[in-house]
């Protein structure tokens, strides 16, 4: 790969997946599993493998896939798990001699398939070492059968399972921090990023996640238009609000050495970002500021401890 | 050549002559020794293995389909809530037509939790697709594990195996046993080839699809079709490893049946007290007879009816409960494959041995006394009782 990024040259390469799937307009998820996969080197295949969730069934419907490359779903939380079996077979079976030419192991899997039912798979595959990306397209909610609060979903959100009502006032809990966590597994590439812009970080950041040897994890985030219940020609806007605001912070932890990706020019107030979501509508409620107030707090607060790690 | 193995060292030894390509490792009672000896053989270089020692049972079952669904040849060993963590990913292995071989060392479930023999763990999988083989004793352990591979990877079957034996009683006891040469073994086994894997260069494979109502049960109807091929296909096999070992497998053992008027029908280690007690009786002039079932999935319903045509009382001898308020599972298909004769023998079921308790010689005599009462007076009596149940006040 040439060290300089150009959009136009990375778009042109063949499409590894496919237009003609049925994930919503607006969604993020397509967005994100097509940048990951564009990071890819043409001549190196790859196997992909996706959690249950709205990218798996809205990708591989009998009898269609939208995947140019293999793929296998299994479950809802064993995707971790179902690459490193993938790559246990890569290695056994090339031992043997049986397969040869390089092949990459790539799983996608969403917020409540990763933080929550997956994650002990997920940790596990960390552990042990498989030479393998775990993707996370986090959207902050179980989508997939139709908004649920996860360990993901943002304090204050507004979801089926965490409503606002009399006296609810959506999700009690702030958001897991599942990026520091596998941090904490010493793997060798950790990374956090958005399809925001000309997609030069999230390009970067897959392809060193996909040729750095060993278990790397990116978390991607990923707007959900009828769960963060925003007009879905907003997907880029609303991404990039969350990066400005440092709701979303860009960074990436190499062998351990934290790195920040971006430091927005004017940090914006956190509302810049919740507005236009009806998930947060509450919150702009008269006698509701504090709302936001704690909000802003806490992005504060999470932003100040990642400038320290950064050394930024 | 003869040599004293524990049922679960025999089975290791069977995985190790076979040289799998992927393990997929996790430790629970009392299955948790086919993982040690097999971490051994790859530590000393014995097998090249990949050997994946997971964080879970359900790990270990998505490591196996995964890496079969990729071409790999795949095996696993577990037992009791072991399996019942399986349980969502055995019914995806079957489905995706993926032939893992699996050691399941049956132990009682959870709760209250127990470490000992019964069937509860694989009877709660038996409708999950998979092939269920169950062993008397360590040489059928070891044999039914060589078989397994031969059976499932056959194109018209494609099925996952479960290579059944009875906790601690068959997998700790040592016994003499026969091992074949590993040269013979890898000629019966054959190389892995499959058409379709994930793999594959020429021709990338997706697997796991979401399956809507147009294709859904044409897929299930196929995975039905294959249970059925799979019964010509497991004698095929046993006719084919006789030759190689001298033994004879059926999809049942019937014992002393030629003239049998009462009979039982059970499986695993308790066949081997039910000899014992059958030979005594035999010379008493009781025609005691023994239908043991080696082959529980796929269930051969029309031959143990032909086997049990003749018999005029027959108790089912089901280790595990069921709780469906009608008789254990077994019972259930025994009635269900008699129902079709004309004259049907008499028919109990008798629930024992839970948790693994123990069951006697002098225990099955008296099942047998119980039959020859029924086959004298033509009264049932109770059809579904529980072998040695204690009152209440002898408990407290």
């Amino acid at each position: 790969m040439s060290t300089v990024y150009n959009l136009k040259r990375e778009v042109e390469k063949p499409a590894r997946l496919t237009g003609g799937h049925r994930l919503c307009a607006g969604c993020g998820a397509g967005v994100v599993v097509a940048g990951v996969l564009r990071a890819l080197n043409n001549e190196d295949r790859a196997v992909v493998v996706n959690a249950t969730s709205c990218l798996e069934v809205s990708t591989f419907m009998y009898p269609y896939t939208a995947y140019m490359d293999s793929f296998i779903h299994s479950a809802f939380e064993n995707s971790a798990a179902t690459c490193s079996g993938v790559e246990a077979a890569y290695n056994a079976l090339q031992r043997r001699g049986k397969v040869d030419g390089t092949v990459k192991f790539i799983t996608f899997a969403g917020d409540g398939g990763t933080y929550d039912i997956g994650f002990q798979s997920l940790s596990g595959a960390m552990e042990r070492g498989h030479d393998m990306v775990y993707v996370c397209y986090d959207n902050e909610a179980y989508m997939n059968t139709g908004i649920q609060r996860s360990s993901s979903t943002p304090r204050f959100a507004r979801t089926t399972t965490s409503p606002v009502g009399s006296v609810g006032q959506g999700k009690k809990q702030n958001k897991k921090d599942l990026t520091e966590i596998l941090v904490a597994h010493n793997i060798p590439y950790v990374a956090q990023t958005a399809p925001l812009g000309n997609f030069k970080d999230l390009h970067s950041k897959s392809y060193k996640a996909i040729y750095t040897e060993g278990p790397c994890f990116l978390n991607i985030l990923s707007p959900c238009p009828r769960g963060w219940d925003y007009p879905m020609a907003k997907l880029a806007e609303i991404t990039k609000l969350a990066v400005d605001t440092c709701v979303w912070p860009l960074f990436e932890v190499e062998e351990g050495v934290w790195h920040l990706s971006y430091t927005p020019k004017k940090k914006l107030p956190v509302e810049e970002f919740l507005r236009p979501q009806g998930r947060f509508r509450h919150m702009f409620q008269p006698g509701n500021e504090w709302m936001i107030a704690e909000a802003q707090a806490y992005v504060d607060q999470k932003w100040e401890r990642l400038l320290e790690r950064t050394g930024a | 050549m003869s040599h004293r193995l524990s049922g679960n060292e025999a089975v290791a030894y069977a995985m190790k002559q076979i040289n799998p390509d992927v393990m997929g490792a996790f430790p629970i009672t009392p299955s948790t020794e086919i993982p040690e000896y097999f971490a051994d053989y790859v530590a000393n270089g014995e097998v090249n293995t990949e050997y994946v020692a997971v964080e879970s049972e359900h790990s270990s079952m998505s490591v196996c389909i995964a890496a079969q669904a990729a071409g790999a040849r795949s095996v696993c060993a577990t037992s009791s809530c072991g399996l019942a963590l399986m349980y969502e990913l055995l019914y995806v292995a079957a489905s995706c037509r993926l032939p893992i071989t699996l050691a399941c060392v049956n132990r009682a479930l959870s709760g209250p939790i127990n470490i000992n023999h019964d069937y509860s763990d694989s009877m709660g999988a038996r409708d999950s697709g998979w092939i269920q083989i169950y062993a008397e004793n360590n040489q059928e352990a070891y044999d039914n594990f060589l078989m397994a591979m031969p059976i499932g990877e056959t194109p018209n079957v494609r099925l996952p195996v479960m290579a059944c034996m009875d906790g601690f009683i068959t997998s700790h006891a040592v016994e003499n046993i026969e091992l074949l040469e590993t040269d013979a073994v890898r000629r019966f086994i054959g190389e892995y080839n499959p058409e379709h894997y994930l793999l594959k260069k020429e021709n990338p494979l997706a697997v796991g699809p979401y399956d809507i109502s147009p294709y859904y049960m044409e897929h299930k109807v196929l995975e039905a079709e294959a249970m059925k091929a799979a019964k010509a296909r497991i004698l095929e096999v046993a006719a084919a490893f006789e030759k190689i070992s001298g033994r004879h497998y059926g999809l049942f053992e019937e014992y002393r049946m030629e003239d049998a008027e009462l009979a039982l029908v059970l499986m695993g280690s308790t066949a081997g007290t039910a000899k014992a007690a059958i030979d005594k009786l035999r010379e008493d002039g009781v025609k005691a007879g023994l239908v043991k079932i080696r082959v529980f999935r796929p269930f051969p319903g029309e031959e143990l009816a032909r086997a049990l045509a003749g018999t005029r009382a027959v108790a089912v001898m089901d280790k595990s409960e069921g709780f469906s308020a009608n008789g254990g599972p077994l019972f259930a298909e025994t009635c269900g494959a008699l129902y079709g004769l004309k004259e049907r023998p008499h028919l109990i079921d008798i629930v024992y041995g839970l948790g693994g308790r123990d069951v006697r010689v002098e225990d099955i005599e008296k099942v047998f006394g119980r039959l020859a009462n029924i086959a004298a007076t033509g009264e049932t009596g109770p059809v579904y009782v529980h072998m040695g149940q204690r009152s209440r006040e002898e408990i407290a």
